[in-house]
């Protein structure tokens, strides 16, 4: 307290001005990219825009349902975003209803945090095929994100693949093996637990390029699969040759799951002849050349391509195909290698998949408009969990806020009063945090019914029509 | 209250069960409001000193309940550290994540979980005396304890 009066009174400039900020995408970088901002400034006005009616982005739409504990964290966002400088305007799309441009005409900072919505592609022939998909559309579809609630999916089949060996591999592996009665209590959404409980599925490989000491999910997720009831993890013991050798010089974490593995390894689980046991087959070395159809386009199998490890650092060692090929025979296969940001905005610039910046700042020669950051999966590639979001976030809003703090004292920026005139031209529906409180009671009340703690609304005009209820 | 009760009794997995509960790790002061025995009213009122040594070199000291979790102190107390017990204490995260004095850590009651030790492995800065502050509950003899938190930044990444 005393130490804001002296900087105050010993500032040099008397009139300081309220910075007007504006953060594109409230999902978890926004909101801690918002924490910092303002708990570091005096004065901040806040302004956080989205493009559903809806907040808190991956917590709401990527965390499995099966952990609700990790979505407490929608607490703190919440705390965020009751303070009376942070402002939530869900609804508003960048690069239709507003333009980049006119953000940065209109705020003293913009920061983008949009994330990474698009799944990687393969690549490989039949990738169009019928019963391919992404994995994120998928999860998607479980956690009711409006764009994928009419994913036409058919687990009437015996066999899946995921291909990818990360934790949302991982997740998508879980919801498919989990004992329905075990999803009912969560907030999954309705039309995807009638399709899951009807789910014939018996098997689910998990593919990966690479090997045991390579993969990317982390040592819960893991754990958490193993300990799966009625569900048995068969491993490939020939995966396992001379790693036993390598664990005690790696680095904890990788030196933790790798052990993790080679303790269910040496379980030698087996096929049992019990309909209601699961299989789960975790599969490495091996890359997908091309998906196999049948003559009605209908996944019948993939082509896969064995590869070798190159490479002396074993946890970064390359994979190189072989001659050797191999079928995997499977009528249902997912796709998990990794997102990629989209280009919201005509004047963004995007390199593999992100936008390049120096520890979130975007260089650009538009000196007369407000800086551009980017926090987030749109500035570091969709990888880490909620922590290293985090900590990217406070490192770009620390940036923010001395660059903030050297803001010459020209007149204070127009903000959301002049950006929503044109947002108004567009679209008439802009959802305010009050609005997002009558659609979280709604979806909490109806959850209640049916003994679930919440169920979502998947359908952006309803959501709509609750918020402005 | 009950959660000491467990502890005494219990093997080291029940504890990480009993723990992993967010009903009993809580922010609110369930045991306050309800204490199971007369011996806990005397309790609630013992209090210690401990200090959060920040990143920075940034000191926090504080007040603190015995029987609370370094977490519970955290937030009972409103201590400014950003981004402290995303999960709310449950272990699913490693936002709470703090580092101890050899000698601190050698005198806990208890060795971490595989459960704590799995989040602790995403922590920055993992040290061999890194423990996640939810699960540190506090007793009588810890005054004057000061533990370290670690920056939440990773620089290598960025």
């Amino acid at each position: 307290m005393s130490y804001k009066l002296i900087k105050r009174l010993f500032s040099s400039s008397p009139y300081k001005k309220c910075p007007q900020v504006c953060i594109v995408g409230a999902g978890p970088a926004g909101f801690y990219a918002a924490m910092h901002l303002t708990k570091k400034l005096e004065a901040v006005n806040i302004d956080i825009l989205e493009k559903l009616p809806v907040p808190f982005g991956l917590i709401r739409y990527g965390v499995a349902p099966d952990h609700p504990e990790v979505k407490n964290v929608i607490n703190q966002f919440t705390k965020v975003a009751q303070q009376a400088n942070v402002n939530f305007y869900g609804n508003i799309t960048l690069g239709k209803d507003v333009h980049l441009e006119q953000l940065r005409q209109n705020y003293d900072a913009v920061l983008l945090t949009y994330g990474a919505e698009e799944d990687k592609l393969l690549g490989i022939e039949n990738e169009d095929a019928s019963n391919v998909f992404a994995a994120r559309n998928f999860v998607g579809w479980y956690n009711g994100l409006p764009a994928d609630k009419d994913l036409k999916i058919d687990l009437s089949c015996n066999t899946a693949a995921i291909l990818g060996q990360g934790n949302v591999a991982l997740d998508v592996a879980r919801i498919l093996l989990t004992p329905i009665d075990e999803l009912t209590k969560t907030d999954i959404t309705e039309h995807s637990l009638s399709v899951l409980s009807e789910s014939k599925l018996k098997e689910i490989y998990l593919v990966g390029r690479r090997g045991p000491l390579q993969v990317a999910f982390t040592i819960k997720e893991l754990r958490e699969q193993l300990k799966l009831k009625n569900c048995r993890t068969i491993w490939n013991e020939k995966d396992f040759q001379d790693v036993e050798k390598i664990v005690p010089s790696l680095p904890r974490p990788r030196k933790r799951l790798t052990e993790l593995m080679l303790k269910s390894v040496n379980e030698k689980q087996t096929i049992v002849d019990d309909p209601n046991i699961k299989y789960f087959k975790p599969k490495f070395f091996r890359s997908p050349n091309k998906f196999l159809v049948d003559d009605k386009k209908q996944l019948a199998g993939i082509e896969l391509t064995c590869n070798i490890l190159v490479g002396d650092n074993l946890e970064s060692q390359k994979c190189v195909p072989t001659d050797e090929k191999e079928i995997l025979n499977c009528d249902l296969a997912f796709r998990s290698i990794g997102y990629k940001s989209v280009k919201a905005d005509k004047d963004l610039t995007l390199k593999q998949g992100c936008i390049p910046n120096d520890k979130g700042v975007v260089e650009d020669a538009s000196s007369d408009l407000a800086k551009l950051y980017v926090a987030g999966w749109l500035g570091t590639g969709p990888v880490g969990v909620i922590l290293h979001t985090m900590g990217n976030a406070f490192q770009v809003a620390k940036v923010m806020c001395e660059d903030l703090g050297k803001l010459s004292n020209t007149q204070t920026k127009a903000g959301f009063e002049e950006v929503k005139k044109t947002i108004a031209q567009n679209n008439g529906n802009v959802i305010d945090w009050t609005g997002w409180e009558r659609i979280d009671t709604y979806e909490v009340e109806n959850g209640k019914k049916i003994g679930k703690p919440r169920e979502k609304i998947c359908d952006v005009e309803k959501m709509i029509e609750v918020a402005k209820a | 209250m009950l959660r000491n009760f467990v502890k005494n009794l219990s093997s080291k997995n029940l504890r990480c069960i009993i723990k992993n509960n967010g009903g009993i790790t809580s922010f609110g002061n369930i045991r306050s409001i309800a204490p199971l025995s007369t011996t806990e009213l005397a309790l609630k009122d013992e209090k210690i000193n401990i200090t959060f040594v920040l990143y920075d070199g940034k000191r926090l000291q504080t007040e603190a309940k015995v029987g609370d979790t370094l977490l519970d102190v955290v937030v009972n107390n409103d201590l400014n550290i950003e981004g402290y017990g995303a999960c709310e204490g449950t272990l699913t995260c490693s936002t709470c994540h703090v580092v101890l004095k050899d000698e601190d850590y050698k005198r806990l009651p208890e060795e971490p979980c595989d459960e704590e030790r799995d989040m602790l492995d995403l922590a920055y800065g993992l040290t061999d005396t890194s423990r996640l502050g939810c699960q540190i509950t506090l007793t009588k003899d810890m005054d004057g304890l000061e533990i370290k938190v670690p920056e939440t930044i990773n620089d290598a990444r960025s």
